[in-house]
């Protein structure tokens, strides 16, 4: 049973499509709840980080406790959990979900359900959350409520028929939500006397605090001055701040009690050692068991990451350890190229993972790195018995000392407009994909599943799937497993040297057309030189692709008279700094794009 | 750099009948009516900068453009009074004026050779007419015969064409025809420009767009050497990247540019090169008739070249002459052991064979000619 005091909280999470207005409600909330002034919100005041505001997508979980005077003269607690909102975050996701009772779900008027939507409400519905459907943008012109609203009903089996009706853009109807939060969600319960269990669905790194964990406290108490101890990595610590969560700050304040959702400092040097999922007990009066769910995040895609300017290695490493203080998923560890020199092989969540990680290091370090190709983890069990997880296709055994290989492969859930099911389907049957099955959603939607090696969907299978359905289909996937497979080696020579960080690992049938457009691809990007280059597409010591780059035969500036010398200087600069950005390889001068520009082969 | 070297000084007259498609010079047509205004300012200009130039002697006046032929001779005449009257021109100075052919005639050469000018440059281009007007020229082939005929016929001997090769649609026969017209007149100097397309031009557009078809490289690169081939064969050996020139007679103004001598720039959109400082006047013609009635000059760009970046284009500036260029001599000017400092550099170039060595002197090779850049960027 609650107490009383846990009568008057309600802890929440929203779950809902990139775009379909998360962010925006969650403002709205706010700002009705008096939390923020219209003035205060620079706009979407929960997704923090520049990244999140223009991809519209949430990273990093956020909470924030907001006090609502409800029409009987009660006041509530409402404690929002804003959930990162992406197939790589599954874990982060599953941990908010964990920490709340009831979950919002917010759908598109006009879009209807979407594939991540789905997978984040049967994470909630695994969670006994209870769920409150919210249709937004209603006042489009496009919004179809009455079919969205059965397909709510039919596709996750939720009573939808009184879900509140809004407009989070422009305000309408906001309060209805807050009453439906407050009347449908249950109070959370816990024994305020039991031994602390609080569950971290989320830490920061703050350089003055040190570590901030968000937590939600499951039972007992904690205050101030007591030793906690993280009962996974059974690391202790004295607490030295605890309170409230608020956008852009923390209220602190004298304990966190069960079914209270706040933030706790405890002079914690590293992420690692508070890990989200972890549960933190008191080291005076421990629980017997932690909280169910916690598991280590496992990176699933990895890719080498190199400074442009070699000197820049150091920068590098410092950066990636920054980020590392507030991403306990990030890996990354030194590697060395033949081609770039050296740099780090790091290990992501998944792709968009692994293109934030890249983005901030750009923006926010200030650094111009080279990536190569992701790969995944293969499986490879030698002739010789010994069994070997590669994550880097340079350092892949010769074939002769292979026995057997293994690729992950995972369960795709695609959601699309049925008239694009033709067009994705085929794509699917392109990169291996085997047919699970397929479910109308409504006439007009269905959803597909499919088992797909994991290597196919890194290669930008999003970007395809999207201008396939012209950015009407929605994914997700989760790891099932492993699966044996043809898979081969191809290498690139440039000038008859292969060049490691282009080398790639692919299945067998695919090995041609990859390596053929890949050869091509590369003939666009290389510019001409002063001598002819050669580019080979190579398995093993056989050829399967050839282009040539020829050689330029003029590179000169005809006129330099007086009033010409200061351009001439500033064209020379400008032909230097290009050099610059070129990696010579072996003899020949390839530009970092190369490296890159085989990420999107579209085939 | 001393303050002591004689100098060059450049007169930019910035109108002509029709602007060339490949121009991106400061020239626009049209604008009679400030011909007089704006050659009253660069005479006030000249006036206001005579004392930079206190004691340097002039070596070389080249008067460019733009067609300066355009012009009713009257105003050449007085520019070449107030460079007279405020600077000490050498009796013996080289002193060219460009002309195009159709607008020159006999009294302003006349003129010209009684103003002491003694070096007269023609653009000619192409020979062809087709060729002409696709370049955008308001000439024909048949004009140029008649402007070079007429100019020697009244005592001009020191005669320069330019000549354009890559242009699209030109063939090896067009650019042979080209050549030996050129010759048959038997002047001492011939520019052979590689035609190079400039962003903010019709063609830079067409580029742009996607409507432009570069001549076929190796074309391109056989009419260059064929050129310089049939020029030394005629007696004007190439000593410059572009230019080749009978004995004594190569273009003491451009000679002092590639040397990195000083030179003092006058009218819109002139450079100068001085006490180790690079200037532009604004290329916008109000602006800087406006400045010089104010006695006050607008400038583009004004920037100090520091001995590092001296070097630096005395490198670039100095291998575009088949002389090459004197690393010793270099060391002299710039007190730094210049061949220790591009040791490797040129090593590196030498073994790519675009550049050779020979004793303290740095040249490009043939190779080195067709990819300067290449060698240039290194000593950037």
């Amino acid at each position: 049973m609650s107490t009383e005091r846990q009568k008057k909280i309600r802890n929440f999470c929203i779950i809902a499509h990139i775009d379909h207005g998360k962010s925006t409600l969650a403002d709205r909330l706010l700002e009705l709840t008096g939390v923020l002034t219209e003035r205060e919100m620079e706009e979407q005041v929960l997704d923090n980080m520049e990244i999140e505001r223009e991809r519209g997508i949430t990273i990093k979980a956020q909470a924030v406790r907001m006090i609502y005077k409800a029409e009987d003269g009660e006041e509530y607690i409402l404690n929002l959990i804003d959930t990162p909102g992406h197939v790589d975050f599954n874990y982060e996701v599953s941990r908010s979900i964990a920490a709340c009772e009831g979950a919002v779900l917010v759908i598109d008027a006009s879009q209807g359900i979407e594939a991540q939507t789905l997978a984040n409400v049967y994470l909630a519905l695994e969670h006994d959350l209870e769920i409150v459907p919210v249709i937004n943008k209603i006042d489009l012109p496009s919004a179809r409520p009455d079919e969205v609203i059965r397909e709510i009903e039919d596709v996750i089996g939720l009573e939808a028929q009184n879900a509140p009706q809004i407009s989070a853009k422009n305000g309408i109807n906001i309060e209805s939500v807050i009453k439906r939060i407050i009347s449908d969600i249950p109070a959370p319960r816990g024994d305020e006397d039991a031994p602390l269990r609080a569950l971290i669905f989320d830490s920061y790194y703050d350089s003055y605090k040190g570590v901030i964990a968000y937590v939600r406290v499951m039972e007992g108490r904690v205050s101030p001055g007591q030793t906690i101890r993280m009962m996974h990595t059974e690391k202790e610590y004295v607490v030295t701040e605890l309170g409230y969560l608020r956008p852009g700050g923390q209220i602190p304040s004298d304990a966190l009690m069960a079914g209270e959702v706040g933030y706790i400092c405890a002079g914690i040097k590293d992420v690692r050692n508070c890990r989200v999922g972890d549960t933190i007990t008191l080291a005076s009066n421990p629980a017997k068991e932690p909280l169910p769910g916690y598991k280590k995040a496992v990176p699933m895609v990895f890719c080498g990451i190199y400074p442009a300017d070699g000197s820049k290695y150091n920068d590098l490493r410092d950066s990636l350890e920054k980020l590392q203080l507030n991403d306990a998923a990030l890996m990354f560890e030194p590697e060395t190229s033949v081609a770039l020199g050296l740099g780090f092989r790091c290990g992501f969540l998944g792709l968009l993972h692994m293109e934030i990680i890249q983005e901030r290091l750009e923006r926010e370090y200030n650094l111009d790195i080279v990536t190569t190709a992701p790969s995944v983890i293969y499986r490879i069990t030698k002739t010789n018995g010994e069994v070997i997880l590669l994550d880097n296709p340079t350092n892949m055994p010769d074939p002769t000392e292979i026995a057997s290989m293994e690729e992950p492969v995972v369960k795709a859930t695609i959601m699309t407009p049925t008239e694009y099911v033709g067009s994705i389907m085929e794509l699917c049957q392109d990169r291996r994909g085997n047919f699970l099955g397929m479910d109308y959603l409504e006439a007009t939607r269905v959803m597909l599943n499919y088992e797909m090696p994991l290597n196919e969907i890194v290669y930008d299978f999003f970007d395809a799937l999207k201008s396939r359905s012209r950015g009407y289909a929605s994914l997700d996937y989760e790891l099932s497993g492993y699966k044996e497979s043809k898979l081969v080696k191809l290498d690139i020579r440039l000038n008859g040297e292969v060049v490691d960080a282009l080398s790639f690992i692919v299945h067998v049938d695919k090995a041609y057309a990859r390596g053929r457009r890949m050869a091509e691809k590369l003939k666009e990007t290389i510019p001409r030189q002063m001598f002819e280059i050669p580019i080979q597409a190579c398995i093993g010591n056989k050829i399967i692709a050839r282009e040539t780059v020829k050689a330029f035969r003029k590179d000169v500036l005809a006129k330099c008279y007086g009033g010409d010398i200061t351009r001439k200087k500033k064209l020379l600069e400008k032909q230097k700094e290009g050099k610059k950005r070129m990696r010579q390889v072996g003899s020949v001068e390839v530009p970092q794009e190369a490296f890159m520009s085989v990420l999107k082969l579209d085939l | 750099m001393t303050g002591t070297q004689d100098i060059g000084i450049y007169i930019h007259i910035p109108f002509c009948v029709r602007k060339c498609r490949y121009c991106d010079f400061a020239s626009w047509s049209g604008m009679e009516s400030i011909w007089e205004p704006y050659i009253r300012a660069v005479v006030r200009e000249l006036e206001l900068k005579s004392e930079t130039a206190a004691g340097r002697r002039v070596m070389s006046l080249f008067i460019g453009g733009g067609t300066p032929s355009l012009l009713p001779y009257a105003f050449i005449l007085s520019i070449m009074d107030a460079v007279r009257r405020h600077y000490r021109l050498l009796p013996d100075a080289e002193i060219t004026i460009e002309a195009n052919p159709g607008t020159l005639d006999e009294d302003k050469v006349k003129a010209y050779l009684d103003a002491g000018i003694n070096r007269l440059s023609i653009g000619l281009q192409a020979y062809q007419d087709r060729l002409l007007k696709f370049l955008g020229r308001v000439h024909t082939a048949r004009q140029f015969d008649e402007a070079v005929s007429m100019a020697q016929r009244h005592g001009f001997s020191n005669i320069n064409a330019d000549i354009i090769f890559g242009i699209p649609h030109q063939t090896m026969d067009d650019w042979l025809e080209t050549l030996s017209r050129v010759l048959s007149h038997r002047i001492p100097h011939v520019s052979c420009y590689s035609l190079t397309i400039e962003e903010d031009t019709p063609f830079g557009r067409m580029k742009r767009e996607g409507k432009w078809q570069d001549p076929d490289e190796e074309l391109e690169r056989s009419m260059y050497h064929t050129a310089m081939e049939m020029l030394g064969e005629a007696g004007l050996e190439q000593y410059e990247l572009s230019n080749a020139a009978k004995p004594h007679h190569r273009c003491r103004h451009n000679m002092n540019y590639w040397q990195r001598g000083e030179y003092l720039g006058f009218g819109a959109a002139a450079h100068s090169f001085h006490n180790c400082q690079r200037s532009a006047n604004t290329s916008d013609i109000r602006l800087y008739m406006e400045g010089m009635a104010r006695g006050n000059p607008v400038l583009d760009e004004c920037y100090p070249v520091p001995d590092e970046e001296g070097l630096s284009e005395s490198m670039i500036l100095g291998l575009r002459l088949t002389e090459g260029v004197d690393l010793d001599e270099l060391s002299t000017v710039y007190h730094t052991d210049v061949r220790l400092k591009y040791r490797e550099k040129l090593e590196k170039l030498a073994e790519r064979k675009l550049v050779e060595l020979e004793g303290s002197v740095v040249r490009l090779t043939k190779r080195g000619m067709d990819l300067a850049n290449q060698v240039f960027v290194e000593f950037i």
